[in-house]
């Protein structure tokens, strides 16, 4: 027992406390129970080590301590990879994919997550060392929101407007409102997606989010998510019914033909809405510098 | 090479239609015609897809 024992025990705990709060397994049942929880509560003490032991080094004048965290850096990299190696390998099985769009924002957020769990450390530890246990308390608590902030990341309903369409058949072609999904040539199939299909158009808010929504990981996100939570009519061998995002040229609206299980138009708006927006199919055209002058695109 | 999408079958009930070296089968009736069309999507993995009236193709997705 030492003068920082209490401290790095804190900020441990603090650390770990952080990254319990931030892993949440929800309808995507992502991280699974209860293996891949212990995988990330095992991380985020590392993480939480890390970040608190760095704190004494600095002020035992050991400088050299902080290169550390550079290892800290490599090893999270790998939680990334990790996380991407196995979505992937199982994203051939699911009968509607996430896509790897989706995965690398999932991958991303497992990083930075831990990152952020470091700094939550870190600063706890240090208020504690400085002042007392209430300003580690009150430093570490602010950390969290910070971090809880940078974590929240935009959703579907904050940049499109989403709007119930029944799906309808000219001749084979399967449209939703005037966008064409796909051609269906056999009647039996034509009845049983009229029955079991519901469509929605999104209507972007503005001319960036034409660009996001026309992502095609963007759109599989939407599908997946729907398919998760309202079920899906789809087995193996049937690739006639298959959930379809697709874009209208003329105004960058997009349509979504779903198939779920459960027929429930509101709540598949609220889903659609809860989509995340994936941050690497944001797209900025307004900010570029020849949009600045002249003409603005709305 | 990797095709993506491959004509696997084509069912029509008009012959003088459809030619080349590709699965042709000609049926009398259009009831028939579904009928072959439903089992082949099934054992295909494919989609019938309808080309008018009297034609569907089967497309590996």
């Amino acid at each position: 027992m030492n003068e920082y024992t209490y401290p790095i025990l804190f900020g441990v705990i603090f650390g770990l406390l952080t990254r319990l709060y931030m892993l949440r397994t929800d309808y995507r049942q992502y991280p699974t129970y209860l293996h891949g929880k212990i995988i990330h509560v095992a991380l985020g003490f590392i993480a939480a080590g890390l970040g608190t032991v760095a704190v004494p080094s600095i002020m035992e004048q050991e400088f050299t301590a902080i290169t550390f965290l550079t290892l800290a850096a490599s090893q999270f990299r790998e939680v990334r990879n990790m996380e991407r190696n196995t979505l992937t390998e199982l994203d051939q099985y699911e009968l509607v994919t996430r896509g790897n769009t989706y995965i690398e924002g999932i991958a991303v957020a497992f990083e930075s997550r831990n990152y952020l769990v470091i700094f939550t450390s870190f600063v706890a530890t240090f208020a504690y060392l400085v002042w007392n246990i209430w300003a580690g308390i009150l430093a570490g608590i602010i950390a969290l929101l910070i971090s809880k902030k940078l974590m929240a990341g935009g959703r579907l309903k904050d940049i499109v407007d989403i709007e119930f369409v029944e799906p309808r058949f000219e001749g084979a072609g399967l449209y939703v409102d005037n966008i064409y999904i796909m051609n269906i040539g056999l009647p039996a199939r034509q009845k049983e997606i009229l029955k079991y299909g519901m469509g929605f158009v999104l209507k972007p808010k503005n001319f960036n989010v034409r660009s996001t929504i026309a992502n095609l990981g963007q759109r599989q996100a939407i599908l997946h998510d729907v398919s998760t939570a309202l079920g899906v009519y789809r087995d193996s061998g049937t690739p006639a019914l298959v959930p379809l995002a697709k874009r209208d040229l003329d105004d960058g609206r997009v349509g979504i033909f779903v198939l779920p299980q459960e027929k429930d138009v509101e709540k598949a708006i609220a889903i659609i809405g809860q989509v995340p927006t994936l941050e690497n199919a944001i797209r900025m055209p307004t900010e570029s510098k020849a949009n600045k002058k002249g003409r603005r695109l709305e | 090479m990797n095709l993506e999408k491959y004509i696997l079958a084509v069912i029509t009930t008009n012959p003088s239609k459809v030619s080349g070296n590709t699965a042709i089968f000609t049926c009398e009736t259009k009831e028939e015609m579904e009928y072959v069309a439903g089992n082949l999507e099934a054992i295909l993995d494919g989609i019938a897809h309808g080309l008018g009236d009297d034609l569907y193709v089967i497309v590996k997705h």
